[in-house]
C-alpha cells in the first residue's frame, strides 16, 4: 500500500490469507479496491486487466494458487504488465502442507509459465524486508514492465517482529510514468532504444490494442518467426541486459572464505547459525544471501568458484537454487545441497556439517 | 410493394432512393446481401474479385430504397448504400478503399 | 472525444471510424456471422453516443475472440476464458470505463464458465456479448458446451450426447440484470438491443446465434452460413420476457429470441459503495472514477 498499490484481486489460501484480510480492511479508507475473485485464475486475470488502467496491482497466493496463476503471469509477461505476485511458499507439491514452510517454488517462479520469458523474483528474510522489499518489487515491476514474484515463505509470513515503517516522504517510489506521445503517434510496443515501451492507460483515448499473441510494435498479432524473434528476445533482453542493476545479494565474511553458503528467505537466518558453528570450528566460511533470486547472480558465483573450494546451498526443497549454483560454478568448486522436504527449517548443525565436509 | 389497403397518406410519402456501393475486393461472396435485400436488387456477379470471390452487383436498377440492410448484414464491411445523388462521391472513395485494403492485406500476415 | 458523426459521402464504409481499417479484411470465413455482429456492435456504439475513449473491449481466444483486434477502441486480447475477470479488473480499477466483453460460446461458457457465473452473480457492470456458433471454431470444430444434442463436431464425430447450456437461463439464474438473445440475422433488433444495453448498468448479457460455415455447418452437412441464416429466418421466434427456462436450443430446432430479463439491480460497485457508506460513513474513500493511477 505504501508503494501505491490500489488494486488487489486475490483468493484466500493459507498461509497468505492474512495479507488480503488486512488489505480488505484498509483499502476502503484509502480509495483502493480489493475483490476476492472466484479463483486464482480469475485473480491473476483481473490483476493484469487492472494494471492497464495505470493502477499498481498485486495479488497474493501460495503454491497451489501459484500454479493456477501461471497462465496469466505468462500473459503479464507477454503484454509487459507491471504487477506483483506474492507467493507465501508452503510445503508442496499439490495441497502439501498448507500451514508449514517450504521453499520449493523457486524454479517455478522462473519457469512456471510456458514459453520463453524472464521475470524478477525476490526473497525476503524478515517482516522488515517484507515491507521494504515489497516496495522494491513494485519499483522494479514499474521500471521493467514485468511481473515480479515476491517469494516469501510461511515462516517469514507468520513471523512477528518489529517493523520500522519510514515516513512516506522517505520512501522512494517509482511511479507509473505515462507516455507523453499523442494518440496516433504512440505505438504500444515501440521502445526507441529503451528497455521497455512507454505506458498508457485504458480510457485515455489511445485506442491501443494489446494481446497475448506474438505481436508487433502496434500490438497487433503477427504470426511469423521474424516477429517472434523480435518480440520474445525483447522481453528477455530487458531483464538480462539490465541484470546487473537488478541483481541484489548480501555477502558476509566472504573475503577469506574457502566455503560459501548460498541461501535465501528464512533459510538465510538459519544458515547464519550454521556458519557461526562452522566458524567456531575454524572453517573459513562465507555467506551469500540471495535477495533478488531471479535474475540469478551468475557472474558472482562464477567468480567465487575460481577461488573457493565449495558452495553449500541449504534450502527448504530437494534441490532448486542449488542447480543454478552448480551450473554457474561450472565444476570449478563443489556444490553441496542441504535439502529439506519442507515442513520445518533446517537444524543449523546439518548446515555446519555440510560446510565442514565441503571445506575438506 | 403490395398493400392490403391503401394508406391514407399514400400520396404524401416519398419513397427514398439509394445507390449501392460495393467495395468489391473486400467481399467474400457470402450472398447475405443478395438473399436479404428487400427489393431484390442484388445478385452475385459473374466476375471475380482479387481473392476469387464473386462480389454482388446491382441487377435491378432504380429500386434501391437506401434501407441499409445490406450494409448492416454484410459481415465483411464490403457494401453500403448512399442516398441517390451521393453516389459520385462514394464511388471515388471505393477505389481508395480497395487500394488501402490491398496494402493492408500484404502487411497483415494473418 | 467521440468519433464525429458519419457522413455517407466521406471515407469508406460508414462504419470505418469504429474499426481498425488497417486490419481489414478480417480473418473470418465467408458466410461467418461474426462480422455481422461486429457491424451491429459498431452501429450500436454510434447510436448510443458513448465517449468512445472510455469504452474498452476485451475478448478471449477463439474466432469471436479476434473481434477486439478489429475495433477502434482500447482493445485487449486476453487469455482463453479469462476475458470476464480481465474486464472486471479493468472496470474496478477505473470505474468510469465502459467495459465490453466480446467473446465466443466456448471461451465464455466453457473454460470461462466459472468467471461468467460469478460476474453475473455479482452483477458486475460489464456488457457481455457472447457469439454462439455452437462449436469451437478457431481450433477446428470441437464440441462446445452449447453444441446441441446429436450435432456432430470433431471431438464428437458420432454426434453430441451431452446436454448443452441454456445460456440465457444460466445468466438470468446467476443474477444478470439484462439478458437477451438474438441471431445475427436480426440485425436491427440486435443493434437496438445492444444500444439499450449500453445505456444500462450491471451484468448485461446478449447471446447472438451466428453461423459457423467452415465447421459447424460443414461437419453437420448443413450447407454454408447462408443456409444457416435461412434456417434462422424460418425458425427463430421472438418471445420477449419469456421464462428463460424455456429457451433451450435443440439441434436444428426453434430458436427463441427476445429480451428476456431487464431489471434494475445494484451493480457490484454500487452495492460496495452503499455498504461501506453505511458502515463507515465519511471514513469510506471509494476509488475515484478515474481509477487507481496515482500521479506523483
Amino acid at each position: 500500500m505504501a508503494a501505491g498499490c490500489r488494486f488487489v484481486a486475490g483468493y484466500p489460501i493459507t498461509p497468505s490469507t492474512e495479507v488480503v484480510e488486512r488489505i480488505s480492511k484498509r483499502f476502503p479508507v484509502m480509495g483502493g479496491t480489493f475483490i476476492q475473485m472466484e479463483d486464482e485464475l480469475a485473480s491473476m486475470a483481473a490483476v493484469v486487466g487492472a494494471a492497464w488502467t495505470g493502477t499498481k496491482v498485486m495479488t497474493v497466493t501460495s503454491g497451489p494458487g501459484f500454479s493456477l496463476m501461471m497462465e496469466n503471469i505468462g500473459l503479464g509477461a507477454m503484454m509487459e504488465t507491471p504487477c506483483v505476485v506474492v507467493n507465501v511458499q508452503r510445503g508442496g507439491p499439490s495441497t502439501g502442507l498448507p500451514t508449514m514452510v517450504g521453499q520449493a517454488d523457486m524454479m517455478q517462479a522462473r519457469w512456471g509459465s510456458h514459453g520463453d520469458y524472464r521475470l524478477i523474483a525476490i526473497a525476503p528474510q524478515s517482516p522488515q524486508e517484507a515491507f521494504d522489499l515489497t516496495i522494491d518489487a513494485f519499483n522494479l515491476s514499474e521500471t521493467y514492465r514485468v511481473p515480479v514474484m515476491f517469494m516469501m515463505d510461511e515462516c517469514v509470513g507468520h513471523m512477528t517482529e518489529k517493523v520500522v515503517i519510514p515516513p512516506a516522504d522517505e520512501i522512494e517510489i517509482v511511479p507509473r510514468v505515462l507516455t507523453d506521445k499523442k494518440p496516433g503517434e504512440y505505438l504500444p510496443y515501440a521502445t526507441n532504444g529503451w528497455p521497455v515501451p512507454e505506458n498508457v492507460r485504458a480510457g485515455d483515448g489511445y485506442r491501443f490494442h494489446t494481446t497475448g499473441l506474438t505481436h508487433d510494435e502496434k500490438g497487433y498479432p503477427v504470426m511469423s518467426a521474424e516477429v517472434q524473434e523480435i518480440n520474445v528476445n525483447r522481453i528477455i533482453d530487458k531483464i538480462t541486459d539490465n541484470a546487473d542493476k537488478i541483481i541484489r545479494i548480501e555477502e558476509e565474511q566472504i573475503d577469506d572464505a574457502e566455503v560459501v553458503v548460498v541461501a535465501y528467505g528464512i533459510t538465510a537466518r538459519v544458515a547464519r547459525m550454521g556458519i557461526d558453528l562452522a566458524r567456531a570450528k575454524g572453517v573459513k566460511v562465507g555467506f551469500m544471501r540471495l535477495v533478488v533470486v531471479w535474475p540469478f547472480p551468475e557472474a558472482r558465483i562464477a567468480e567465487l568458484a575460481e577461488r573457493v573450494k565449495g558452495f553449500v546451498v541449504p534450502e527448504i526443497n530437494l534441490g532448486q537454487m542449488v542447480l543454478e549454483v552448480e551450473r554457474c560454478a561450472a565444476g570449478k568448486a563443489t556444490t553441496t545441497l542441504v535439502g529439506h522436504a519442507g515442513g520445518g527449517v533446517h537444524d543449523p548443525q546439518t548446515i555446519c556439517d555440510a560446510i565442514v565436509e565441503a571445506a575438506r | 410493394m403490395r398493400y392490403w389497403r391503401t394508406p391514407l397518406d399514400f400520396d404524401q410519402v416519398t419513397v427514398p432512393h439509394g445507390e449501392v456501393v460495393v467495395i468489391a475486393d473486400r467481399c467474400k461472396g457470402c450472398a447475405f446481401c443478395v438473399e436479404y435485400c428487400p427489393k431484390g436488387v442484388l445478385a452475385l456477379s459473374e466476375s471475380f474479385n482479387a481473392k476469387g470471390y464473386h462480389p454482388p452487383e446491382v441487377v435491378v436498377e432504380g429500386e434501391c430504397v437506401n434501407c441499409n440492410l445490406c450494409e448492416m448484414i454484410c459481415p465483411d464491411f464490403a457494401i453500403f448504400c448512399v442516398p441517390a445523388g451521393d453516389a459520385e462521391a462514394a464511388k471515388a472513395v471505393v477505389d481508395t478503399a480497395a487500394e488501402e485494403d490491398a496494402a493492408a492485406g500484404e502487411e497483415d500476415l494473418n | 472525444m467521440s468519433t464525429p458523426a458519419r457522413t455517407k459521402s466521406m471515407d469508406e464504409h460508414p462504419i470505418a471510424p469504429y474499426l481498425r481499417m488497417d486490419r481489414i479484411p478480417h480473418i473470418w470465413c465467408p458466410t461467418c456471422g461474426i462480422g455481422t455482429v461486429v457491424k451491429c456492435f459498431a452501429s450500436a456504439l454510434e447510436e448510443a453516443d458513448l465517449d468512445l475513449d472510455k469504452v474498452s473491449i476485451v475478448s478471449g481466444i477463439g474466432c469471436t475472440g479476434r473481434s477486439a483486434g478489429y475495433m477502434n477502441l482500447d482493445a485487449f486480447h486476453s487469455t482463453h476464458g479469462r476475458a470476464i475477470p480481465f474486464a472486471t479488473g479493468l472496470k474496478l480499477a477505473r470505474p468510469e470505463l465502459e467495459v465490453v466483453v466480446f467473446s465466443g460460446d466456448g471461451d465464455l461458457s466453457g473454460i470461462g464458465g466459472n468467471h461468467f457465473i460469478h460476474a453475473a452473480r455479482r452483477n458486475m457492470d460489464l456488457l457481455v456479448i457472447l457469439v454462439n456458433n455452437f462449436i469451437y471454431g478457431m481450433t477446428g470444430g470441437q464440441n462446445a458446451p452449447t453444441t446441441p444434442v446429436t450435432a456432430k463436431s470433431s471431438t464428437m464425430p458420432f454426434g453430441n450426447f451431452e446436454r448443452p447450456f441454456n445460456l440465457p437461463h444460466l445468466a438470468a439464474s446467476c443474477g444478470a440484470s439484462f439478458v437477451s438473445r438474438w441471431t445475427s440475422l436480426h440485425i436491427r433488433r440486435l443493434t437496438k438491443c445492444m444500444r439499450m444495453a449500453m445505456r444500462r448498468k450491471g451484468f448485461r448479457f446478449i447471446e447472438v446465434i451466428a453461423p459457423c460455415s467452415t465447421l459447424y455447418a460443414r461437419l453437420n452437412r448443413l450447407g454454408s452460413g447462408l443456409e444457416l441464416m435461412r434456417f434462422y429466418h424460418d425458425n427463430a421466434t421472438i418471445k420477449h420476457n419469456i421464462d428463460t427456462r424455456e429457451v433451450d436450443i435443440g439441434y436444428q430446432d426453434t430458436i427463441v429470441c427476445g429480451n428476456f430479463v431487464d431489471e434494475e439491480r445494484p451493480t457490484f460497485l454500487e452495492a460496495k459503495d452503499d455498504h461501506y457508506q453505511t458502515i463507515m460513513g465519511d471514513r469510506y474513500v471509494p476509488m475515484s472514477p478515474e481509477g487507481g493511477w496515482l500521479h506523483e
